[in-house]
């Protein structure tokens, strides 16, 4: 397995040989550098960790200044582990670069979804709602329905799907294929959409 | 979002005819059957141009047989071999769609420079 932390730039379309426009992302990946790499017998398990997106020296704390200077590496915005990295030369100060994809590869891309906010069943679970707008009713078009029974069990189950705060969680995109990698401006171009807003951070890793 | 432009620029055409709403144009297109390949020309008046960048497409209408036929083409598509203009049209519309309720003659008229 191997991985790259970048950021999602934008979709558009792109052309294949047949002519065929595919929809796209375009992401920003790289160039990372690994911060730390992690053994079994210091740590507990094996890591590497990379981070991604330089920082001004003075914003960082004291306690994050010397985990980066242990290292020797500049200030990163962005740190994430990966297990059972692939590499030649694992050590802290490497630089991984966009071009360990190639096109045709099979890649899955984890986000932050966009947050929605406080959403109703219907958008948030995909309810249909419960009744029509005639027959005398006009309050009910969106509504959950019934939570549960009566004196047993006199209680809402745990995990009842409800109204509540939607989206900004981790989300993973499996099996998203490269369409084009472009090492000079490190730019990574997958089919099909990532999560999260544009220029929020994305982990991409390579599948099989 | 430069760099997104600096993708898309990688595909679009460049020698492009200047062509708008109104204008008469034939399509040349590329159809493959099998491992053939030719050129199959598609004549009519475009009724709308949408979209920007490599995401733009245009929309050419034309009566065949007394049936209407539209066909929306990417501006950009590597199965368009040329684009012709052939006529320049007068309208004051950027989207065209009330043609689908004219005869013919009307056509004519409502795009012809006078």
């Amino acid at each position: 397995m191997s991985g790259i932390l970048g950021k999602k730039l934008g979709m558009t379309s792109l052309f294949d040989d047949n002519g065929q426009a595919i929809p796209c992302t375009v992401i920003e990946a790289g160039p990372c550098t690994i911060t730390q790499v992690k053994t079994k017998e210091k740590d507990g398990y094996d890591a590497v960790q990379l981070g991604f997106d330089e920082k001004k020296e003075r914003l960082v704390n004291k306690p994050l200044k010397g985990h980066f200077a242990r290292g020797g590496v500049k200030p990163m915005r962005l740190l994430r582990e990966f297990r059972n990295f692939n590499g030649t030369e694992l050590k802290p100060g490497t630089e991984i670069r966009v071009d360990l994809f190639h096109q045709g590869d099979v890649v899955s891309v984890t986000g932050k979804s966009k947050g929605r906010g406080f959403q109703g069943v219907v958008k948030r679970h995909h309810f249909g709602g419960v009744g029509m707008t005639t027959h005398g009713q006009s309050d009910r078009v969106r509504a959950p329905g019934s939570i549960g029974s009566s004196s047993f069990p006199s209680r809402v189950f745990k995990g009842m799907r409800m109204a509540g705060r939607m989206g900004h969680e981790r989300v993973t995109v499996r099996n998203l294929t490269v369409v084009k990698v472009v090492p000079e401006s490190n730019l990574l171009i997958v089919k099909g959409s990532v999560p999260g807003p544009v220029n929020s951070y994305l982990e991409i890793v390579k599948e099989g | 979002m430069d760099k997104m432009k600096l993708i898309e620029a990688t595909q679009q055409k460049k020698d492009l005819p200047a062509f708008k709403t109104g204008d008469t144009v034939n399509v040349h297109v590329r159809v493959v059957e099998g491992d053939k390949e030719r050129i199959q020309q598609f004549q009519g008046v475009v009724i709308s141009r949408r979209g920007s960048g490599i995401n733009e497409t245009f929309t050419v209408r034309k009566v065949s047989d007394g049936v209407g036929v539209e066909r929306i083409f990417p501006l950009h598509s590597p199965r368009i071999a040329k684009i012709e203009k052939i006529k320049d049209g007068r309208v004051r519309r950027a989207k065209l769609y009330y043609l689908r309720d004219l005869a013919a003659k009307a056509v004519t008229q409502k795009t012809t420079a006078s």
